[in-house]
Parts: structure tokens; C-alpha cells; sequence
């Protein structure tokens, strides 16, 4: 079959197109985003006719995603690990109804934190949910549990999820693609009501779940993703999740002399782990994220305290794992230490020259400087760059949307000026509802609703409200007379300082929204 | 064979656009690679990297250990040095002397020069004007790679065809601009 040089990210949007996939339903998220932009990309899946535009955000897309499996289709769901906090509300209850078509579930998580706002390990979500949790260790098993998933959710009759880190969704490697299998016909769900969780059915469907972790369980321990290496030396054995493997792996470039217990596929597979604890003196657990398993071995009584990992310092307890610091932590290799020169400086990442948020920031900083007990509540995205010089313009950047219940919140307890500072595209994803409940309630806020027209710091996909933003805060109850709209340009200073003035002062809901394209968009577009 | 390589420099510079030849070349003659690559915030003009894996074994790891690089190659001199903890005992420092300044504490051009010719193996080369001799500012990249032709443990060939596949779909002409800048810095 055909190989083809991809991301991870790449990998698993063809595994899934040629699993038979119907729809992808996601909103853009480092470092999840390629999925879908590359099922977008795709002559194929256009021929195909594959759902693929963007949701308004993950909560959303989740719940559509449940749509097409209860026709009997099958959906992928992408998102980056704290967009499953969005979606999940419906994750939770989709392990519970389960579904009719297959359900793929992907969270891309991001230890090291190198785009996030923190490094949540989605196993614990795939263990909550009580759902099977794939993780690859390389490109070509990313392509393949993508490709096998969405028949295995099919066929457990259960969402699965799909987990992976950064590290292995923007890497690229040769992927051999296998042969693709037809999407399924419409179908109604198959389990009279499952779909309807009033309490007699939730029961129902919950015991159904619970009996059924001895199924998954069977399905891990006939996984060709868990895998058992026998070693010859059982002074320590090693259980290497997802990536983990890898890293273990480079530091043998020989073969491994330990016993090995490759993971790839959750509930761990009991028989196969009591062997490896049994038969080895000791045993590490390498896992990027979180010491989930480390913790379910060890055990709340600390009776197996031959299991080290990340949670007794073997391995640094945050962090992306790397091959020095598993090949420390193995003992074969000593910690190497040629340092930076002194000459080099950080170099932070900044917005782009010419941005239209630069503007914005200028102006309000301009004004604000008037009012010394002034706080900015910030948001997610480009913006969120102000934070840094020569700004310094925001005081907070809590989750999606916040910055504008943070700011009523803030007034309500009595501050003055309150000021949200939020993109086109946040504001669309999770920033709608609290400027209802600050309408509600008419809260002394100034919203900023700095509109670039796009999603940009994922890399420009379409935002969900281009075109709709004023008609949503009239909507939302905003008074005409207080959204407000200039172009953010130099030459505008005054208007915009002006406007800016005139909302703060106003004793109520005020929105401004400072409106020109990301120039990386109107690059691209010109091109 | 096995070559590990560390490419680097400022987002936005392009060393994708670096690996994604050597990323062609390897895969078009049936070699291992592995490429990881750094997308999301650091793109907006902080410092970025890629670590790149070429070899004719099955590859583990998608990140470079500790000196162990072979080469780093690099749009920027203060971004190659960054990365020296990679660079093995007699890997290859390849750079563009060229030094972008988007932080206002952007040392001394000399010191940064002076450290990077401090490590025993290195080319220092001015990708601009070099690119400028081949006929367009746009080449620099491929300026860059050729230089560092004789580090990347392939045939000059494969490299050569690589830029041919890859630029074939714009033309003759630029094909022949990009096999100019290849070789370039050889003169």
C-alpha cells in the first residue's frame, strides 16, 4: 500500500478516512488542530462527502458527533486536552448511552505545557468515563487505532478514546495506509432508548457499562497494541506507555535486556501486568502525563513499593518525558551537562508587527493609564500576548471564555473599571453566555472583543461568529448604543481612545469590538 | 547510516520548509526518518526548532538525546547555539550569520559569532547575500542546506532529486533557481 510521510495528527485523520469515517467534528487546538484541517484538505474525503467544518466549540462538536453515530455513522471528535473539560458533559454521558455508529474520541495532550494552560492527563477522563483509551507509541500505530477504532467502538458499542501528547502529534514519519473500508448506511440505534438518559434508562445503560469493564479488559489483553517482551534480566521490569516505549527503546539500541509490557491500549491488561509484577524485583513505569498507573499499582496501602516512576522521583513528576531522562532513570546513562552560552537570551514569542491586537492594546492601555484601580481580565488566544512587554496590558487568563465572567464577577464585587479583553472566536466558543449573565444583571463591564476574523493562534481556521458578532451582543440584550466598532489602525488613535473612554464610563454592559483580519490570514489569502 | 539533526530558528523563518526536502530525499530512497516539529504559540516569531532523524534502521525516539546531534543547522546564530546541549563531541554546528532581532536584549552580533566559533566544527555562512548571488532573497533556505550537503550522511543526489520533486509543480525556472542556491556556497 502506499506510504506517505505524516504528522501523527496526519496519520490519524487518514487512518480514520479510511476507516469508514463519516464525519469529523472538532474546534481548532494546539496540539490537536491538524486533524481536521488535513480531513479539510483531503480531495477524498470532499468526493466523500465528510463532514468537516468546525464547531463552534468541543462541547458542541462532541454532541454532534453523538448525532451521527445515532444514525448509525461513524465520527471522530478532536480536541485538545482542557477542551475535553469543554466537552465533558457529553463525554461523560456518552460511556453511559453508548453509541450506535463508532465513536473515536481524540484528546491531544500537552505535557511541558508548550501551548497550554496546564498538563491534565486525558487517561483519568478515559478511566472516569469507564471507556477503553488507545495511545500510540508512533505514527503508523497512530494511523492504525485510528483506522481500527472507530470498528472497535462499533463493536464494544462504547465511545473510545484515542489519547496522544504533543510530541507525537507534531512528529512525522512513513505511514503505510491500508485498504479503505466503505462508510456505514444509515441505521436507527440498535438498544431500545439508550439514547434517552432519564434515570430508569441511566441505570440501566450504567450496569450495562459496569459489567462491560471485564470486556474491555479482555479486549486489552488481546490487543495488538499491549505487547509482552521477555527479558533477560528480571532485576526490573519496565511497563512503557504510549511514547514511553520509545524512549526506552533508544537507550537500547540492542534490544532491552528487561522485561518489557509495551501499553497501547487501556483498561491495562491484568494478566500480562501481574506477570511483569511477579517475575521482576522492581519495576518502572514510564508514562508521558500523569503516574496514573504508577498510582493504580502502587496502590493506596504503598504495599508494592518496588514500582517507581514519576511518582517516587525516579522521574521528574512534570514534564514531557525525554530519552536522557528515561536513560537516567534506567541507570545507562550518565546526566550530561554542556550548558547554553550566556549569550543567548530567550526569546518569547510576541504579536505579529502590524496586528490589529497591538492597536487595540495600545489604545487601551492609553486609557486605562486614567484609572489607577483599572484590571484587565484577558482571554485565550493571540492576545493573550499582552501579557507579556511591552504591554503588560492583562491581569488574568483563567479557561475559554472567562475573561468576561471574571470582569463581572470582578464588578460585582465592587471593582471599577472591569475590562474583558476577548477574541472573535472565544467569544463564539464559550464567551456568549457570560455576557448574558452580565447583561442579566446590567454589570459595570467594558468587553473587548478584539475581532481578527479568524481563529489565529492555532493557525487561522474559520471562526464560528465572523460577520455575526454585533447581531449576537444585540441578541444577547447589549444596548444598541453600546457596541461599539472602530479599526484598529495607528491612525485611529483618537476614535478608538475616545470610544474607549465613553464605554468605561458608561455604568453598564458595554461592548467594543476593534475589528481588522490577521494579517497571517490576509497573507495566506493573498497569496 | 544515521543522522540526527537539529534544525533551528526564529518562527516564521521557515525551517520546515528545510526539513521538508531532507524529509523528501530520506523517503524517496526508502530510509527511516522522524521529524518532530514545534507548531502552535512559539510560531508568532519565538524561537523555534525541529528535530530531524534520517537513518536506515527503524528510529525510536522522535527526540534527539543529549549530545548526540549531528549536526544543528540553523537560520540564526544565536538560535544554533541555543541547542549546543544536543550537539555531539564532533557533530557540526551549519548557521546563517545573519542575526534576527525581534527582543530588545538581543546580545552583541560579535559575541554571539565569537561563541559559535568556538565550537570545534562549524560554518558560518551569510545565507542573504549568497541567496542574492543565486537570484532570489527566497532561496535562503536552500543556501543554507547546501552548505550543509556534506553533514547530512546522503548523497548530494538525493537531495538535488528532492528539490526537484518538491518545486517541480512551479516550473523550470525555479527548480533551476533552488538547484543554483543548493550548490552555491560550494563556489
Amino acid at each position: 500500500m502506499q506510504k506517505l510521510l505524516l504528522l501523527a495528527d496526519e496519520a490519524i485523520a487518514q487512518g480514520a478516512l479510511d476507516g469508514g469515517l463519516s464525519g469529523v467534528y472538532a474546534y481548532p487546538g494546539t496540539p490537536s488542530t491538524e486533524i481536521t484541517e488535513y480531513i479539510q484538505g483531503s480531495p477524498e474525503a470532499k468526493e466523500k462527502g465528510i463532514h468537516c467544518r468546525w464547531s463552534s466549540n468541543e462541547k458542541t462538536a462532541m454532541e454532534s458527533a453523538m448525532g451521527m453515530s445515532f444514525v448509525g455513522k461513524r465520527a471522530l471528535v478532536c480536541m485538545k486536552h482542557v477542551g475535553l473539560n469543554v466537552a465533558a458533559d457529553p463525554f461523560m454521558n456518552a460511556a453511559i448511552t453508548g453509541v450506535n455508529g463508532g465513536v473515536l474520541v481524540l484528546s491531544a495532550d500537552d505535557p511541558s505545557m508548550h501551548s497550554s494552560q496546564n498538563e491534565q492527563d486525558s487517561r483519568y477522563y478515559g478511566k472516569f468515563a469507564l471507556i477503553p483509551v488507545l495511545e500510540p507509541s508512533n505514527q503508523q500505530e497512530a494511523y492504525d487505532m485510528a483506522y481500527n477504532g472507530l470498528e472497535l467502538s462499533e463493536k464494544l458499542g462504547r465511545p473510545v478514546m484515542l489519547r496522544i501528547t504533543t510530541r507525537l502529534a507534531h512528529s512525522r514519519a512513513g505511514v503505510v495506509r491500508r485498504a479503505p473500508k466503505a462508510q456505514n448506511e444509515m441505521s436507527a440505534p440498535k438498544i431500545d432508548r439508550q439514547f434517552i438518559l432519564l434515570p430508569a434508562n441511566a441505570k440501566k445503560r450504567y450496569a450495562d457499562l459496569l459489567t462491560s469493564q471485564a470486556v474491555y479488559e479482555q479486549s486489552s489483553s488481546e490487543s495488538e497494541y499491549n505487547r509482552y517482551e521477555e527479558g533477560t534480566d528480571h532485576s526490573i521490569g519496565i511497563l512503557a506507555c504510549g511514547i514511553g516505549y520509545n524512549y526506552l527503546m533508544e537507550n537500547f539500541p540492542n534490544g532491552c535486556p528487561y522485561p518489557v509490557l509495551k501499553i497501547g491500549q487501556y483498561p491495562l491488561p491484568r494478566k500480562a501486568t501481574e506477570t511483569l509484577l511477579n517475575t521482576c524485583d522492581k519495576v518502572l513505569v514510564l508514562e508521558e502525563g500523569y503516574p496514573l498507573i504508577e498510582e493504580l499499582l502502587k496502590g493506596y496501602t504503598s504495599k508494592c513499593l518496588h514500582i517507581s516512576g514519576r511518582l517516587d522521583g525516579t522521574l521528574p513528576r512534570q514534564g514531557e518525558l525525554t530519552p536522557d531522562l528515561v536513560g537516567i532513570a534506567l541507570g545507562v546513562k550518565e546526566v550530561v551537562e554542556t550548558p547554553i552560552p550566556e549569550v543567548v537570551k530567550m526569546r518569547p514569542p510576541a504579536l505579529c508587527q502590524g496586528c490589529g491586537h497591538r492597536d487595540m492594546y495600545e489604545a487601551l492601555n492609553a486609557v486605562l493609564a486614567e484609572y489607577p484601580t483599572k484590571r484587565v481580565f484577558g482571554d485565550i488566544g493571540c492576545y493573550t500576548l499582552g501579557a507579556l512587554p511591552p504591554f503588560g496590558a492583562i491581569d488574568s487568563c483563567l479557561d475559554m471564555g472567562a475573561s468576561i465572567t471574571m470582569a463581572k464577577g470582578a464588578a460585582d464585587g465592587g471593582l471599577f473599571p472591569a475590562v474583558a479583553v476577548i477574541g472573535d472566536s472565544t467569544f463564539t466558543h464559550s464567551g456568549m453566555t457570560g455576557l448574558l449573565d452580565a447583561v442579566n444583571e446590567n454589570s459595570n463591564i467594558t468587553v473587548v472583543i478584539s475581532d481578527n476574523e479568524t481563529t489565529a493562534m492555532t493557525g487561522g481556521q474559520d471562526s464560528a461568529g465572523t460577520g455575526k458578532i454585533e447581531a449576537i451582543c444585540l441578541g444577547l440584550g447589549v444596548a444598541k448604543e453600546h457596541v461599539r466598532v472602530f479599526v484598529p489602525l495607528k491612525k485611529n488613535f483618537e476614535e478608538m481612545t475616545r470610544i474607549i473612554r465613553e464605554e468605561i464610563e458608561y455604568k453598564g454592559v458595554s461592548v467594543i469590538i476593534p475589528r481588522r483580519e490577521c494579517l497571517q490570514t490576509l497573507k495566506r489569502k493573498k497569496k | 547510516m544515521k543522522t540526527d539533526i537539529i534544525l533551528s530558528g526564529v518562527g516564521g523563518q521557515g525551517i520546515l520548509s528545510i526539513a521538508a526536502v531532507i524529509g523528501e530525499a530520506a523517503l524517496n530512497n526508502n530510509l527511516y526518518m522522524k521529524q518532530a516539529e514545534v507548531h502552535g504559540m512559539s510560531q508568532r516569531g519565538g524561537d523555534v526548532q525541529s528535530n530531524l532523524r534520517i537513518s536506515d534502521q527503524p528510529i525510536n525516539s522522535d527526540l534527539i538525546p543529549l549530545k548526540s546531534a549531528d549536526l544543528i543547522l540553523s537560520l540564526e546564530p544565536m538560535e544554533a547555539l541555543r541547542y549546543l546541549p544536543y550537539l555531539s563531541d564532533n557533530g557540526w554546528i551549519v548557521t546563517s550569520s545573519i542575526s534576527f532581532k525581534n527582543i530588545p536584549n538581543y546580545p552583541e552580533e560579535a559575541d554571539v559569532i565569537n561563541e559559535i566559533k568556538k565550537v570545534k566544527n562549524h560554518v558560518l555562512i551569510d545565507v542573504e547575500a549568497l541567496a542574492k548571488e543565486a537570484g532570489s532573497l527566497r532561496t535562503a533556505n536552500i543556501v543554507l542546506l547546501g552548505a550543509a550537503l556534506p553533514y547530512l550522511g546522503l548523497p548530494e543526489q538525493y537531495i538535488e532529486d528532492a528539490i526537484r520533486s518538491i518545486f517541480a509543480r512551479k516550473g523550470e525556472d525555479i527548480v533551476n533557481l533552488n538547484l543554483k542556491a543548493l550548490y552555491i556556497s560550494k563556489k
